[in-house]
């Protein structure tokens, strides 16, 4: 595909192409990691070198590769989306075959230099190739069952991958977050009404499985949904992590108990505070009125991405960057609602203050595609 | 592929349709978010945050010190002592198993302690202290102190414990104390918190547990923070307790441990009051046992050693046995019949050896009979068939309420253990109790201390005191508590004639000191500390034979009271050896050389005795002189 396929008005070129950037958007992610510096300092008890610095260098590292993303044309990018997707799939088979175990799971990889979760790494790409696939589908097959066939395959081999190694949090994501895009690329509803109706019909599947010998879910996964159910059955063991969690939040108030006081974090109350769990002491010592603000910026990033995926007639940077919305979106649900006691205890990370590096890297890499469809947009 | 302009239209519309509505669905999902943020950050923040709190801060208390107990003359008979105790907190420990074969080579491990210990380090959290070694001696201590690098998460304990230096002479005064037992706490209501604490002590039997409440002092508290894992993180207050009030008692040491000494091995009881201030000198009874037996936790062979003996040596006779007065009481009939106007010291009666009253015959126990007697007479001689007579004439309720006014049949309320109420019978409690009508041969029975009459060592030592004083003399055991002097129990008149009191007084006198008194062979030969007494015998069961024939169960209890001296009373004393067949021969002996222990404060001069008895006294008193405990540095003098 040509450059001059697009029909369009004018692209920038060159440097110029930073003033086309979306800033709003960029002042926003800044503006979450700095609120994740703040709450990694707090939680290393004062210490910047814990926590803080490095993540800090990580987001430095994760700006520049978002802005390096941006500057490259998007068509770049859609044309190479298959090929990203199926390095990704490789690299979540050797991990299948070589990873290391990390507490209890199969996640990473070892590249020598760092350890790469193919996990995390899929989440992108899986959202690039179908974007890619749609805008190369012409819209009548859309709904057609075999090409629904396709994506559907595209989503549920790398799910399942994930879900054997075993991580419950990023398989939800990657089916919840294919299925988004696939509805807002234009499949008939009545796919996923079908869809719904068939996953209800599993969770009752999943539940009768139990202590069978075809079992679908691990005990402590059971355990967890237990959990969830009924945290105060079991607050010293599995309830511990959501009761801990809730006071934590809960004793926050207004206005919270202020920064560094939080005696919940500070005292190890809570459980893995400096990753799954951040949301807490930010809730703690700054209160609802803090814990809102958060929510406020992180939705103010959907806005800004949906309304520059609305104004792009690039089909495939418009889709691209929903994906990454929807993505964006379901990482910061699903660890609020989890650490609120909405939903049972899964391993999300709170997108760009939790602290970890390909999780933070692989976002910002997902930004710069965002930027990139932004800057590369028809005018 | 090409598209045309149309079709990207389309799609593109459609992107923006579907694009909003999954846009919509999040904007749903955050308010969600939002109103539970809303909800449990606003609406539930105060209970939260008091969790908050709660999760936060251990508050633990601090044991106070129990209040120690002092004799008269501030001698420590109960006392607290360092208790050491060796504990492992498994998550410092490393190697358990290794560490602890390591200590079994250091001391002595208990193996049943060690294997609670074991199944508690399974159970119990990392965190927990768990005792391994209980009751160690200071040299083990220092010895595990000393290795403390080679065991890991081991730790030498200090905490206090009771101990009773003098050891069995004040175990029935004093009783003991012990862990808390479930039976205890729910028992209580409301219970002290201190109570749930591990190992705490509390007062079980006697002073102990009748004084519980200030001997236990207050808990201080300390508030500590504490991190997720348990651990101290830092103090946060500290509010110290009260250790408990000390007591004073007023009894005296050495004359107490003289008793028990006297008593032996004999079931028996001893009780020497002060006859102007009730003050209880000595309140003894034998066999006694040592009470930190049961602190330490007694050993199952001991416990039953100690149930099964037929001498009862847990109960405290002194105040909790009750016996028939036998002819102790006869003082009381004399007196009532006295103050009732019935008859006067001068009037006698016959005594053939019997009575016959509607046809039933009542014996004395002179079955040749006294003769004509007058009362001196017939205390002195402490002939039956007088004191039946009176009876008759003065009935059983006038004796029965001369009785209470004397201290029998009414519960002296000293702070020791089940202290008995004795018993007064009347008309109405025969029936009411017994169910039958009061007859005649009641009152003739309880004329001389015999029949339902009951009373304890005690109530006849507080008898013999009132009528020694004429007072209404009140037995006191504590003299200071938490040093406030207590009320003294000299009492008031009893308002009883003078003259009546007299004429009991000079029997008493007689029964001792003339040539024809039952007590004789007791008397003390110094005049200005001569004793005036009453023996009795009373039954156990009816029998013709003698009774050192009859198995030791059936023999008849030996009484004995008296005060001295004579003409200045300064101290009561009553003794009772049960199964011990004669009053005279047996508990008169004894209270005389308790008398004269607490007259002289220390072992009297032979020449205080009868010659032809010197030579068995002297050997008597240094047997008794080994038991003596030892000085204790703090007190010397002895204060009667």
């Amino acid at each position: 595909m040509s450059y001059l396929e697009y029909n369009v008005k004018y692209v920038p070129t060159g440097p110029r192409k930073l003033l086309y950037l979306n800033w709003p958007l960029t002042l926003l992610l800044v503006a979450v990691a700095s609120i994740g510096f703040l709450m990694l300092y707090s939680v290393a008890g004062g210490s910047i070198e814990r926590w803080a610095q490095p993540q800090m260098k990580r987001f430095a590292v994760g700006f520049l590769a978002m802005i390096f993303v941006a500057m490259v044309p998007i068509w770049f990018w859609r044309n190479v989306s298959a090929l990203a997707y199926g390095v990704s799939l490789i690299l979540l088979l050797a991990v299948e075959l070589f990873g290391e175990v990390g507490m209890g799971a199969q996640r990473w990889i070892n590249l020598g230099f760092m350890r790469l979760q193919p996990s995390e790494l899929m989440k992108i790409t899986l959202v690039m190739f179908l974007a890619a696939y749609y805008d190369w589908l012409p819209l009548k097959k859309i709904s057609h069952p075999l090409w629904v066939a396709i994506p559907v395959l595209l989503i549920l081999v790398p799910t399942l991958l994930v879900l054997r190694q075993p991580d419950l949090g990023t398989a939800i994501l990657l089916l919840t977050g294919g299925g988004a895009l696939m509805f807002m690329a234009g499949v008939h509803w009545a796919y996923f009404a079908a869809v719904i109706t068939a996953a209800i019909g599993l969770v009752a599947a999943v539940f009768q499985s139990r202590g069978t010998s075809w079992q679908l879910l691990k005990d402590y996964q059971f355990r967890r949904i237990d959990t969830f159910l009924d945290p105060a059955a079991d607050p010293l063991k599995a309830g511990y992590h959501i009761t801990q969690s809730k006071i934590a939040l809960g004793s926050g108030g207004w206005t919270g108990r202020g920064f560094m006081q939080g005696t919940q974090s500070r005292l190890n109350f809570l459980p893995e505070k400096h990753t799954d769990f951040i949301f807490t002491t930010l809730s703690e010592e700054f209160g609802f009125i803090g814990a809102a603000a958060l929510l406020l910026l992180y939705t103010l990033v959907i806005v800004f991405c949906v309304a520059s995926a609305l104004s792009n007639t690039n089909r495939y940077g418009s889709l691209l960057t929903l994906g990454v919305t929807v993505a964006f979106f379901l990482f910061f649900f699903v660890n609020m609602a989890m650490v609120m006691g909405l939903i049972p205890v899964v391993g999300v990370p709170l997108p760009l203050v939790s602290y970890g590096g390909s999780a933070m890297l692989v976002l910002m890499v997902a930004f710069g595609l965002v930027q990139s469809a932004h800057v590369h947009k028809p005018r | 592929m090409r598209k045309t302009n149309t079709e990207k239209l389309t799609s593109q519309s459609l992107i923006s349709r579907r694009a909003l509505l999954v846009g919509g669905v999040q904007a749903a999902l955050v308010g969600v978010l939002g109103a539970r943020m809303h909800y449990l950050q606003v609406q539930e923040s105060d209970q939260f945050r008091f969790l908050a709190e709660e999760n936060r801060i251990k508050v633990s208390l601090i044991p106070p010190a129990r209040g120690e107990v002092f004799d008269r003359v501030g001698r420590s008979l109960a006392q607290n002592v360092p208790s050491y105790r060796i504990t492992i907190t498994r998550e410092n420990a490393g190697d358990v198993e290794e560490t602890l074969a390591r200590l079994g080579k250091l001391i002595s491990l208990d193996p049943n302690l060690l294997q609670e210990a074991r199944s508690q380090l399974e159970k119990r959290r990392g965190d927990t202290q768990i005792t391994i070694a209980d009751k160690i001696s200071w040299q083990e201590l220092t010895r595990v102190a000393a290795n403390a690098p080679a065991l890991p998460g081991v730790e030498p304990q200090v905490a206090l414990s009771r101990h009773y230096p003098l050891g069995a002479d004040f175990t029935h005064v004093i009783g003991y104390v012990g862990p808390v037992s479930d039976y205890d706490l729910g028992r209580i209501e409301n219970p002290d918190p201190l109570l749930t604490l591990p190992r705490f002590q509390i007062g079980k039997t006697g002073l102990e547990a009748r004084q519980e409440e200030d001997l236990r002092g207050k808990a201080g508290t300390l508030r500590v923070e504490v991190n997720a894992s348990g651990r101290e993180v830092r103090e946060l207050s500290r509010v110290e307790g009260n250790p408990g009030a000390d007591i004073q008692l007023t009894v005296d040491h050495m004359l107490q441990n003289y008793c028990q000494a006297r008593l032996g091995e004999e079931s028996a009881a001893a009780v020497v009051i002060d006859c102007n201030t009730g003050d209880l000198l000595a309140i003894a009874s034998s066999p006694a046992f040592d009470p930190n037996l049961f602190v330490n936790g007694i050993s199952v062979s001991d416990y039953t050693g100690l149930i099964e003996d037929d001498h009862r040596p847990l109960v405290s006779k002194s105040v909790q046995g009750t016996y028939p007065p036998g002819s102790t009481f006869k003082m009381v009939t004399a007196l009532a019949a006295l103050e009732a106007g019935i008859v006067s010291a001068e009037d006698s009666f016959r005594c053939k050896g019997h009575l016959e009253v509607y046809s039933q015959k009542f014996g004395c126990w002179k079955r040749s009979g006294h003769g004509n007697v007058g009362l001196v007479r017939a205390l002195r001689e402490s002939c039956d068939v007088y004191f039946y007579e009176l009876a008759l004439e003065t009935g059983i309720e006038r004796i029965s309420q001369m009785a209470r006014r004397l201290g029998i049949g009414v519960r002296h309320d000293i702070p020791m253990s089940a202290v008995a109420q004795g018993l007064a019978p009347t008309k109405d409690w025969k029936r009411s109790v017994r169910g039958a009508d009061w007859v005649i041969g009641d009152s003739v029975n309880a004329s001389i201390g015999q029949g339902f009459v009951l009373a304890s060592p005690l109530q006849l030592a507080v008898m013999t005191a009132r009528l020694a004083t004429g007072r209404e003399v009140t037995p006191r055991l504590i003299k200071r508590l938490n040093g406030i002097e207590q009320p003294s129990g000299a009492g008031a008149p009893l308002g009883l004639n003078e003259n009546h009191l007299r004429q009991i007084r000079r029997g008493m006198y007689e029964v001792v000191n003339h040539s024809s008194g039952t007590a004789r062979a007791s008397r003390i030969l110094s005049k200005d500390k001569l004793m005036a007494g009453k023996t009795g015998t009373s039954q156990v069961i009816s029998r013709r034979v003698k009774c050192d024939e009859v198995p030791w169960r059936q023999r008849d209890h030996a009484l004995f009271v008296n005060y001295a001296p004579y003409d200045a009373p300064q101290i009561a004393v009553s003794v009772v050896v049960e199964h011990g067949c004669g009053g005279s021969t047996t508990a008169a002996p004894i209270a005389r050389d308790i008398t004269l222990q607490a007259l002289y404060g220390d072992d009297p001069p032979l020449s205080e005795y009868p010659e032809r008895d010197r030579g068995r006294i002297d050997s008597q008193q240094r047997k008794l002189r080994a038991l003596r405990p030892p000085a204790d540095g703090n007190t010397t003098g002895r204060g009667a």
